[in-house]
């Protein structure tokens, strides 16, 4: 009985609580849950989304245009031959745990991502860090093994954070950083609660509280923001939804880019897709505004290559594969196919996949072209599709910024082996010329595209319902992030 | 008496290795490496080989199951691949949204299927058994979770009496806490109601055949005083073996439910780590509902045996 | 012999939902395969009489193919838990009280013990969703069912005279199971037959539902009610249809089972969990 009564004492006052300080407290929706909060192991992007600039920082930082500028390093030096990087940290810093933040962890950071036993999801992000030295509390040098122009790039991924060596044991669960929010509480399965760090070294978060919670079904989805269970929902699920949010005052809709280049990716290493002409056929039968409307109810860019239209080196090259099933059925007739063929198609678990891969089979079967779905849990796709390379069409976004690199691994699932492009992309990575790494940029864009490798679908966009009210969230998602540092109720 | 508990015994300890045997096994044949999940597209071959060493993933199959079978007889389910916690941790933490979830919606059930059973019986054919019977054939024809879909649409979305979901939690207080669970337990809860409102209402009737109802309609009872005074109670016996299945079925088939309402139970947790293979929750999590029915069966049969002799025989 | 009014009606429906099944082999109103964006969410109308989905498929062709899906699934699995539970209830019987009997029946316990629907996700987390590998998940658990109802009608029967009979002139127990004791148990197993159908569809419905059923372009009403969850507010008929096709069907068939058991004899009983 003692115990009954306590518990209805402690919902009282929850219920005082909240409603006298409603304005500095934010409830954040998510489709996933992290599996743990270090951003530093793992690949899980909803690790990031939680704990990126809330509670972790590194050296550097993404904004939401997706542009690098300083983080915990507040200024630094490049030497001309672009191998040393001097960073001059910034002063009174601490962890959550009250000790500072200084040279040391730095290296200790940045060694343990890069170690023999490291289980950091990117460590090629490292590979060109020869040595870390401490020069002195403030300073820390990086030396190159070779020049890389994306070093400040690659430092400001979530995976590049700056941690403790004294608070690194529990990192999974009690994560300790230098952000302007501090962690207080998380109920697995349901929500982590994080909370105003008053010792921030920068201008303090507005919001006393927030917290995430983490919603997977897109009905519930709906529900909860309808019901105002949640005041945003970052990735909403249902974007078939968000006419109805525009139309209610309650709420606002922002519709942001990432950089995401969904794709239906085809086995260049298996026959029939080692034929450049069935490639170009699969493209030119494709109809992407098809597939942007009725998978994604509209949202989303076309894209005619592999990169980020919101970048200022993309090159439109959507015409190179226009939507023409005549044009692809001759193509296929050219190549030997005239009767068309049957080929799988793996689909992960997103809706763009399900429902595109629904279409796309569709307008593949217009041309011939039959396909044997089957959908994959991410860790059988992982598997079997990614790995195994078992697959003869499959459809995946692309989340990493700037990953054009990829199709200079001939390893890679979709198998496109072009030394010419492997050569280009060893060039572009030593170079530090701003001018001619955009030349480079686009060039690629060029090869890939007029190769077909894979046919290009659209750039990811990603909702976000928030009550109206609401500001300063991020737009676009550069990197997996719900920045809550600079969001205000009105 | 003892002989056959001993016998049950037995029989019972080698059920539970059985179902150990056959869920590891199942379970360590899903295609998918739990570190290859975890670390995504860009991990290098020496990261994955890193964090599998880190997980134990790289001993042998034999060895991980006695290490998991001889955990559990110590009470430790062993630790889990993506949350680093202790499965047995987080299946205490969901453990008080099921099983509260479930108790609910029996409770639920038998609130409904009492009166809606014994008002149909006693009105054997008339315009009232009808009605009821035909109820209890729609509610066990409505899928649950469409149900459940349109609950949501109605009581959250319209009319916004209840959250879509979602769990307070029971430090926020109980009514909180029992608000969240309502239309979960009313979706649960309608097909199972139905089931047991015809199981009731025959279980009724036929008792009322008996010979002793007979002799006691005989002594001047009223056939309505004779169900409520003799039929009743004797009618429970088959009611409370429903009653008995019921509940360990609600308690492992929330899932869809736990879903629907995004309410972080075991069902939940089931499905979220066999997406992320976290082998080591789903095998001790099937293992914990598994362990919990058979000796839930155990304890019915010893209870019938020690009431009634001649089942100790075998039926 | 009175025909019971609900087993016209509950037979009436099934016989509807299978003509469609089986004309959807022939003819629905409109290709299911071929997609029209820009009519989707249509409302019920003179030319789609059900309205259209997501992806501007004609929802009565969807409900006709879905039915051939619902079906087929069901009765397969139900044949698997005939197939297999029949026998061995015949056989445990038969040879009552053996280390046999024990086992099968236990192993039934076993399999009771099992969460269903959980087994049948992992079942598919191995083998991968589809059809198939959700006829087997359904089948499994239909195996207990019939195995325990067969070996308790089927006890029943060997304490009888006519099969004192048949023993003591000299037949097998093999022979006496499937000569004598099978068409007396035979009616039983029609009746629960019918109810594992109803369960069979319900449980298929709920497999697509979490996406573990059959794959596209089968069409399947677990699946189109899952497609259909985000747009119930938008397009209430998406979700509606498939809604009311499930539980009409699965009324039916309760509503035959109940009338074929009140009609082929009213003594005996029928397990419904």
């Amino acid at each position: 009985m003692k115990h009954l009564t306590a518990l209805i004492l402690a919902g009282t006052t929850a219920v005082f609580a909240t409603a006298a300080a409603a304005e500095t407290n934010i409830r954040v929706a998510m489709q996933l849950e992290p599996p743990n909060l270090d951003p530093t192991s793992g690949a899980a992007q909803a690790v990031d989304s939680v704990v990126y600039s809330n509670i972790f920082e590194g050296l550097t930082r993404f904004m939401s245009d997706g542009s690098v500028v300083p983080g915990l390093a507040e200024s630094w030096e490049i030497a001309a031959d672009g191998l040393t990087y001097t960073f001059k940290l910034r002063p009174g810093v601490m962890f959550h745990d009250g000790t500072t933040m200084d040279a040391e962890d730095v290296k200790f950071s940045l060694d343990r991502a890069r170690a023999e036993d490291s289980t950091n999801a990117q460590k090629a992000l490292f590979a060109s860090i020869a040595d870390v030295t401490v020069v002195d509390p403030l300073t820390v040098q990086l030396t190159l093994s070779a020049p890389n122009g994306a070093m400040l790039f690659n430092l400001a991924w979530g995976d590049a954070v700056i941690v403790a060596p004294e608070s690194i044991a529990d990192i999974a669960t009690k994560p300790i950083g230098t952000g302007a929010f501090t962690f207080t509480n998380w109920v697995q399965g349901d929500r982590i609660e994080i909370a105003r760090n008053p010792n921030y070294w920068g201008t303090p978060a507005a919001m006393e509280t927030a917290t995430f919670r983490f919603i997977s079904d897109p009905t519930a989805a709906f529900a909860a923001v309808m019901a105002e269970d949640v005041d945003v929902f970052v990735g909403f699920p249902a974007p078939e939804n968000l006419p109805q949010f525009e139309a209610d005052p309650r709420f606002q809709v922002l519709v942001g880019n990432t950089e995401g280049e969904t794709i239906l990716a085809m086995n260049n290493a298996r026959a029939p897709f080692d034929n450049k002409l069935v490639r170009q056929a699969v493209a030119h039968a494709i109809d992407r505004q098809a597939i942007i409307d009725g998978a994604m109810y509209g949202i989303g860019t076309p894209i005619g290559t592999h990169f980020a239209p919101h970048n200022p080196d993309y090159v439109d090259l959507t015409g190179l594969s226009n939507f023409d099933p005549e044009k692809s059925k001759a193509l296929l007739a050219e190549a030997g196919f005239a009767d068309g063929f049957t080929t799988t198609l793996k689909l992960p678990p997103p809706s763009y996949a399900r429902r595109g891969g629904e279409i796309i089979a569709a307008q593949l079967r217009a041309v011939g072209i039959q396909t044997e779905i089957e959908n994959q849990e991410w860790a059988q796709w992982l598997e079997t599709t990614f790995k195994g390379k078992d697959f003869g069409l499959t459809i995946v976004s692309h989340t990493e910024p700037m990953d054009i690199g990829i199709y200079a691994n001939p390893d890679y699932y979709f198998g496109y082996n072009n030394p010419d492009l492997q050569a280009m992309m060893t060039t572009l990575t030593s170079t530090t010329d701003p001018a001619a790494r955009s030349e480079m940029w686009k060039q690629a864009q060029t090869v890939i595209a007029e190769d077909f490798v894979n046919a290009y679908l659209f750039e990811l966009a990603v909702p976000t319902v928030a009550k109206a009210g609401i500001e300063g969230l991020w737009l676009n998602q550069p990197t997996a992030a719900i920045d809550l540092t600079g969001v205000t109720w009105l | 008496m003892i002989r056959y508990t001993a016998t049950r015994l037995i029989s019972l300890c080698i059920s539970l290795i059985v179902a150990s045997l056959v869920i590891f096994t199942v379970v360590e044949v899903f295609p998918g490496d739990p570190a290859a999940y975890m670390l995504g597209v860009n991990a290098q071959p020496d990261t994955v080989a890193a964090l599998r060493a880190e997980l134990g993933l790289d001993m042998s199959r034999p060895a991980r199951y006695l290490a998991w079978v001889s955990g559990m007889v110590q009470g430790d389910f062993g630790q889990s691949y993506t949350y680093r916690t202790p499965v047995s941790q987080m299946i205490m933490d969901r453990i008080w949204v099921s099983l509260p979830l479930a108790l609910f919606a029996l409770v639920l059930t038998v609130l409904i299927a009492f009166p809606a059973g014994i008002y149909a019986a006693s009105r054997r054919g008339g315009a009232g058994d009808i009605g009821v019977m035909g109820a209890t054939q729609l509610g066990v024809a409505i899928p649950n979770f469409w149900f459940a879909m349109i609950l949501v649409l109605i009581f959250a979305i319209h009319l916004r009496w209840f959250s879509a979901g979602g769990f307070p939690g029971w430090d926020k207080g109980l009514w909180p806490g029992i608000k969240a669970l309502i239309l979960p337990a009313v979706a649960l809860a309608l097909p199972q109601a139905a089931i047991l409102s015809r199981v009731m209402r025959s279980s009724l009737l036929d008792m009322l055949g008996e010979d002793f109802i007979r002799t006691a309609r005989a002594k001047g009872l009223s056939r309505r005083q004779a169900l409520w005074r003799h039929a009743l109670r004797n009618a429970m016996i088959p009611v409370l073996t429903i009653i008995g299945l019921q509940f360990s079925f609600l308690l492992a088939g929330g899932i869809v439910i736990e879903q629907v309402f995004f309410l972080p139970g075991l069902g939940r947790l089931i499905f979220q780590a066999i997406s992320a293979r976290d082998l080591i929750v789903v095998e001790s999590v099937v293992m914990l509902l598994v362990f919990l029915v058979i000796v839930v069966n155990f304890a019915v049969d010893i209870a019938y045996a020690a009431v009634d002799p001649r089942l100790r025989v075998r039926r | 012999m009175t025909v019971p009014r609900g087993l016209i009606a509950g037979a009436g429906l099934a016989i509807l939902f299978i003509a469609g099944a089986l004309l959807s082999f022939l003819w629905t109103p409109y290709d299911i395969l071929t997609l029209s964006i820009p009519d989707r969410l249509q409302p019920p109308s003179a030319a789609h009489w059900l309205g259209t989905d997501h992806l501007g498929r004609d929802m009565l062709s969807m409900v006709m193919m879905g039915a051939r899906t619902s079906i087929a699934v069901a009765l397969l699995a139900v044949g698997i838990g005939m197939g297999l539970g029949v026998p061995l209830g015949l056989w445990a019987a038969a040879r009552r009280g053996s280390l046999l009997d024990e086992v099968i029946m236990r192993g039934n316990d076993l399999i009771f013990a099992f969460p269903s629907l959980v087994i049948a996700i992992l079942i598919t987390a191995v083998f991968g969703a589809g059809a198939m590998n959700a006829i087997i998940a359904i089948g499994i658990f239909n195996i207990p069912v019939f195995a325990r109802l067969t070996r308790g009608a089927a006890l029943s029967f060997w304490a009888r005279d006519f099969i004192l009979a048949a023993r003591v002139s000299g037949k097998s127990p093999a022979r006496i199971s499937v000569e004598h004791i099978l068409p007396n148990i035979a009616n039983l197993m029609i009746v629960q037959g019918t109810i594992q159908f109803s369960l069979g569809i319900l449980a298929e419905a709920a497999l697509s539902y979490i996406g573990l059923g059959a794959q596209p372009p089968m069409a399947s009403w677990g699946r189109m009610l899952a497609d259909a969850q985000t747009l119930v507010s938008i397009a209430p008929h998406v979700a509606l249809v498939p809604g009311f096709a499930i539980i009409l069907l699965v009324l039916g068939l309760n509503l035959m089972g109940d009338g074929l058991r009140d009609m082929l004899d009213p003594r005996i009983r029928v397990a419904r969990v």
